[in-house]
């Protein structure tokens, strides 16, 4: 393979990385934002997504793609933030209490989000985020119609004026921050929320330690080949649905430390963008549909959120228009996705065919070289 | 070897599939340490003859067997090819069952880790235990010891020659414990020559530490080097058992093949005057999986049947599909005094050729639409027949003379069908088969092409298929080239016959040439006396 | 006995739900003190505002191209011929047909480059196709602010430039198909004659699209691509054209539903729309392969009839708004029951 093909591939397989700090190179000084505020942000943002983020590992570990579904885990968190809320629970103590209530819901959802992709193999993704949305139906009726009314609330502060159903925006005051401001480091300028980091630190280690065991080896064996992992024994399906269900109840933890960060909660809106930012921001750190690594995470989310920053700021600065910046951010995103799965479905077959080459290549070499004398003459 | 008592035990084996013998009362013995070469042509028996042994769902499902299996002093019944390999019993297939994204060591113990265990087992189970990287890494190499071969544990099976994967796949079965049996479906298929050699050296090698080995091949010169006793599989029948030190290859050869012959149609078939040549392929390659052709040469006269036949693998489906534009090839074809061009069906099919494919379900029908369609599709398609005007503007499908077509079809060929408008997924595979034969006729093509017309069809079925293509060529003077597994249809019916081997044209006989010429042919025994005579 | 169980397996007993709730809240309608009569005649009207964006589905659909999540393109060609007509101040009849006119240039473009793309990330059709779609909607809400519009209808009033979220098309081509030889029963009911003939002719030229040479091999190639393949049909260009064909039965349609309308919603409007749409022709009975003109009119039908008769029976049967949680439930559990069906393509 020559030189400049192989700068052409590593170009290819980063193109997203590549792309996204050139935008954030020519976005930042019209933004006219100071490094100092810009870090700052970034510190808080890196404590307020990792979680979510790093939810997503062990589904594409599994061969199963981005796990969009992962939104039924942040409604399970929601739903666990509402009763602490109810029941007065303030502090840290509402936030384990929330995440508490939100593990077994957030299990038998990823259980049901597994089963139903199963069902669906080879469009995995496609079914997580049509099933996310039919989710959001059964959260929006247990949330605005049977709180209140079958599902007993204590506080009527939290209820609708009409007597049941959660109001739109739920006050978290409560819980605001309870996580960050357990142990607030001051370093120069920049306020670091340890605690934070160190909950997202014991989920890095939980997951490279996965990686070590039985059960992670079997994950990453069905997720190159599902074929042959069910051919050697490693009972395929239970594998995929442990893989989504860890990913759920991550998602649920996650959308918890997010909302005490933002300290109040869009009840019926919080969790729509919740797959799409994670999903956004792991593709970003040059991650694919079938790989991953810690690194993609934290680099994705540090150029997401820069990106997301700094881009309303520096659209109204050049446009004069902060909505230009609005859209072009949103569009960055989607972008990003659509643009990483068509990079992959092309590299996926382009590997196919280079396979087939080495394959041929490599047979009884002897015959393919007479073949071709034969067709150069 | 002496009087142990013998491993496996295979006690009056039979086994039909609905009726459709495949096995017939099949009984042979292996001793622990022993090397049994398995041969017969495709469709004796094998394949079926394993799949029983390793308890596939596919023979319960189907009505079990008759007989008896015996191994290691035991009558087995295994439910599953789990069990099979509990109590001992590996197979390596012919293709690999490798995740290419793993090492070396990582395939080798595929869900069979070393692991260590930790606190969190109590709770979870045994899949939270940690892997012992290093334990796993030594079994692997141990394992590879084993087989005497040298391989890299830490490489990515993906940027392996073919010959490491193959050596990997047998390291895996051999790394079970309790390993006493080894089954190999055509380990060489895919080997360079030297590799070849290196892999039955490393049989024999365990074959000397007691593991017994089955050996399927259809390189014979392999089956005789390495196996102490040869099995010879034919229609379903154990026709030899006995030493190879007691044959040749040129016996086998003709075991394998030698099956009472009709002689009249012979007769009728020996005696044509045929015209002048009509088509040539030139070096022809085609890269088609499985069945890749290499460099293919042959002529057919005008109103001939040729006939292709081979052993599975080696190139002979490749040659009509990859005339046929369907896999990437080159080379040249010349049709007709004019060179036809490859790598576009669509131009073949105008300049008048006709193709039937081989996979009838995959590429032959529309399984979910009507039989008007699947009949009239590629006519209508190339030339624009079945088509009529509608208000004068535009040309829209003519229901009326598809059906009409079809219809003429069903009665010409007999074909069993509730009427025109039945989905072509309901008939039967015999009935399939006719419409495929039908779509192909309704092109009126000048030169027509069937791969394996009779595969998956009852007996009674494949007589009517091969009458209706004889009775083609004798109407109508249609060139047919027809690609088959079975020599037998082959010499019922064409005028001469290719033999292909490893990709290319092992040579062309005549139909009433001998058993064992054909059984040589395909064994690639051929092969050694050719190089001799280049040297 | 087996014969109705067999029907049932084979429409699917969520459809079968879906009708007869809709026929129980038609019964139900009268005694809760909705109009009969004003409640078909909205569902008559928006059966024809949706029907051809249902429509859209099918070449895509027959084709093997799964469900077109990305009818956002569509739409947005759509948007920039409705935009561009008011632009260019055109009123009444004439100013639909220019719009329908540059819909549709836009729309062959972008469906064609669009079709390219698709055609190199086989099996990953739908979850591209819908970030695409997101994307492209993105893309034109940053153009709708800088294209250089400056009709005083369409643009923010007080910076003179960049268009208003909703633009409406009163005065230019509001209800042209609607009022076109509309047949009035009383004061509730009216019959909307010129847009069903719209939309029948729509799905006349469909239909007799599928069943000219190239149509026919469209179907093939998703019924079986390697047949179409060895009978010298090319799959990719077949798969391209019905791509295009799907973007321009969009781009028509959003016409269509806003001339009804009455209003143009430009920016995030169209991010969505693609799922009632695929909703609808889900729940028509056809499958991911499959999809016939019956399933888009029973679809449309059954769809838009559910979404007009829960918020007024449901809401005055129980009191509440519960009939926002009853679509999307209804809606995302069609298109979730059809993608898990064991896809009956035998292979």
């Amino acid at each position: 393979m020559s030189g400049k093909n192989k700068l052409g591939r590593v170009l290819a397989d980063n193109a997203v990385v590549i792309l996204f700090i050139l935008l954030s190179v020519i976005a930042i000084p019209f933004s006219g934002f100071s490094v100092q505020n810009i870090l700052q942000e970034m510190f808080t943002r890196l404590g307020r997504n990792s979680f979510l983020v790093l939810a997503l590992l062990l589904p594409i570990y599994a061969g199963m793609g981005l796990n969009f579904g992962m939104t039924l885990g942040a409604m399970a968190g929601q739903i666990g933030l509402i009763m602490a809320i109810d029941w007065g629970i303030a502090g840290w103590r509402g936030l384990v209490f929330a995440a508490l209530v939100g593990t077994p819901l957030s299990i038998l959802l990823g259980w049901i989000c597994g089963a139903v992709m199963n069902r669906a193999k080879g469009r995995e993704m496609v079914t997580g985020y049509i099933l996310a949305f039919f989710m959001n139906g059964v959260y929006m009726f247990l949330v605005l119609f049977t709180m209140g009314a079958v599902i007993p609330v204590r506080s009527a502060t939290i209820l609708l004026t009409r007597g049941y159903g959660i109001r739109n925006t739920l006050n978290l005051d409560l819980v605001r921050a309870s996580l960050d401001k357990l142990l607030m480091l001051r370093i120069g300028p920049f306020f670091i929320p340890v605690a934070t980091y160190l909950v997202i630190a014991v989920l890095c280690v939980f997951i490279v330690w996965f990686k070590k065991t039985k059960l992670g080896q079997d994950m990453r064996a069905v997720g190159h080949d599902l074929v042959v992992a069910d051919s050697a024994g490693i009972p395929v399906e239970r594998t995929r649905i442990i893989a989504v269900v860890i990913s759920t109840v991550l998602a649920c933890y996650g959308q918890i430390i997010f909302l005490q960060n933002m300290g109040n909660m869009a009840t019926y809106n919080a969790h729509d963008q919740t797959g799409f930012f994670a999903v956004a921001a792991i593709l970003v750190g040059g991650a694919s549909v079938k790989k991953a690594s810690l690194l993609n995470a934290f680099l994705g989310i540090f150029l997401l959120h820069l990106m997301f920053y700094v881009s309303p700021r520096a659209g109204q600065n050049l446009f004069g228009s902060a909505m230009i910046g609005e859209y072009f951010r949103q569009f960055v995103g989607y972008g990003v996705i659509a643009l990483s799965l068509v990079l992959y479905a092309w590299k996926t077959r382009r590997d196919a065919v280079f396979a087939r080459e080495v394959l041929k290549n490599n047979g009884s070499s002897g015959h393919s070289d007479a073949a071709k004398e034969g067709a150069a003459k | 070897m002496g009087q142990d008592s013998p491993l496996l035990s295979i006690q009056h084996v039979s086994k039909d599939f609905y009726g459709n013998v495949v096995l017939q009362d099949v009984s042979f013995d292996i001793k622990p340490g022993e090397i049994i070469g398995l041969v017969g042509e495709n469709g004796a028996g094998k394949t079926t003859l394993m799949r029983i042994l390793f308890g596939m769902p596919v023979i319960t499902e189907t009505g079990g067997y008759q007989g008896k299996i015996v191994f290691d002093g035991h009558e087995t019944n295994f439910s599953s090819p789990f069990d099979a390999l509990d109590a001992g019993i590996g197979m390596v297939h012919q293709e690999f069952s490798l995740i290419s994204g793993f090492t070396t060591t990582e395939n080798i113990l595929l869900n069979n880790e070393s692991m260590k265990p930790n606190f969190l087992n109590e709770v979870f189970g045994d899949r939270m235990s940690f892997l012992d990287r290093s334990d796993m890494k030594q079994r692997a190499v141990k394992a590879i010891q084993k087989l005497g071969v040298k391989l890299n544990p830490d490489m990515l099976i993906s940027e392996m020659p073919i010959g490491h994967r193959q050596f990997t796949e047998i390291a895996r079965e051999i790394n079970r414990e309790k390993i006493k049996l080894l089954v190999l479906d055509e380990p060489t298929a895919v080997l360079t020559e030297s590799e070849a050699e290196v892999l039955l050296t490393s049989l024999r090698n365990l074959a000397a530490k007691g593991i017994s080995i089955i050996f399927i091949s259809h390189r014979l010169q392999e089956v005789l080097s390495v196996a102490d006793t040869i099995v010879v599989l034919r229609d379903g029948k154990a026709v030899k058992n006995l030493p190879s030190k007691e044959c040749s290859i040129r016996d086998i050869a003709s075991w394998m093949v030698g099956r009472s012959m009709t002689s009249e149609s012979d007769a009728e078939v020996a005696n044509r005057k045929l015209a002048d040549e009509y088509f040539r392929v030139e070096h022809l390659w085609v890269d088609m999986p499985g069945e890749t052709v290499k460099d293919v040469n042959f002529t057919v006269n005008k109103g001939e049947i040729f006939g292709i036949g081979g052993l599975a693998g080696q190139g002979k489906l490749g040659i009509s599909n990859g005339i046929m534009g369907l896999y990437p090839g080159g080379g040249k074809v010349i049709f007709d005094g004019k060179e036809a061009p490859l790598n576009d069906p669509r131009k073949v099919l105008e300049i008048g050729f006709a193709f039937v494919s081989e996979d009838r379900r995959g590429v032959g029908l529309l399984l979910d639409e009507s039989l008007e369609w699947n009949i009239a599709f590629t006519s209508m398609q190339i030339k624009n027949s079945h088509l009529k005007k509608m208000l004068k503007l535009v040309k829209i499908r003519d229901d009326a003379s598809m059906r009409k077509l079809t219809e003429e079809y069903i009665k010409l060929l007999d074909i069993k069908c509730t009427g025109p408008s039945q989905k072509a997924k309901e008939l039967s595979g015999g009935n399939q088969q006719k419409i495929c034969l039908a779509k192909a006729f309704a092109m009126k093509p000048s030169i027509l092409f069937v791969s394996e017309p009779t595969r998956g069809i009852d007996v009674g079925a494949k007589k009517l298929v091969l009458d209706t293509l004889i009775r083609y060529n004798r109407e109508y003077g249609t060139t047919i080239v027809i690609v088959s597994s079975e020599l037998e249809e082959l010499r019922s019916l064409c005028d001469r016959i290719a033999i292909i081997d490893e990709g290319s044209v092992a040579g062309i006989l005549e139909p009433t040439a001998p058993l064992e010429e054909f059984g040589m042919l395909m064994s690639g025994a051929f092969e050694s006396n050719k190089e001799a005579s280049h040297a | 006995m087996l014969k109705v169980k067999e029907f049932i397996r084979d429409f699917g007993w969520p459809r079968l739900i879906i009708f007869f709730f809709l026929v129980f809240m038609f019964i139900a309608a009268p005694f809760v003190g909705v109009r009969l009569d004003a409640s078909f005649s909205d569902v008559l009207n928006r059966f024809g505002m949706n029907a051809i964006m249902v429509l859209a589905m099918v070449p895509m659909v027959q084709s093997g191209c799964g469900l077109n999540f990305g009818l956002p393109l569509g739409i947005i060609s759509g948007l920039l011929g409705a935009t561009i007509s008011i632009q260019l101040g055109v009123t009444g009849f004439g100013g639909f047909l220019i719009a329908v006119f540059i819909a549709l240039f836009f729309a062959s473009i972008l469906g064609w480059l669009y079709g390219l793309l698709l055609n190199k990330v086989k099996g990953e059709e739908m979850t591209i196709a819908m970030y695409v779609g997101f994307a492209s909607v993105m893309f034109m809400s940053i153009m709708w602010l800088v294209l250089p519009y400056n009709s005083p209808n369409m643009v923010w009033g007080y910076a003179g430039k960049g268009l208003r979220t909703t633009i409406t098309v009163e005065g230019y081509w509001l209800r042209v198909l609607n009022n076109f030889l509309a047949i009035k029963f009383g004061e509730f009911f009216v019959i909307p004659t010129g847009l069903l003939l719209f939309v029948a002719l729509c799905v006349l030229i469909v239909y007799v699209f599928m069943r000219t040479k190239t149509g026919t091999a469209m179907t093939a190639v998703g019924s079986n691509p390697d047949f179409a393949r060895a009978s010298g049909v090319s799959v990719d260009r077949m798969r391209a054209i019905s791509v295009m064909l799907s973007t321009m039965l969009g781009a028509v349609g959003i016409i269509v539903y806003e001339q009804s309308f009455g209003f143009i919603q430009l920016y995030t409007g169209p991010l969505y729309m693609a799922f009632p749409a695929v909703a609808a022709i889900l729940i028509g009975g056809a499958s991911v392969n499959k999809a016939s003109m019956l399933n888009v009119l029973v679809g449309t039908f059954l769809f838009q009839g559910l979404l007009t008769m829960t918020p007024s029976v449901i809401n005055s049967l129980l009191q509440n708004d519960m009939s926002e949680v009853i679509r999307i439930v209804v809606s995302n559990g069609m298109i979730l029951y059809a993608l898990t069906r064991k896809t009956k393509v035998s292979k």
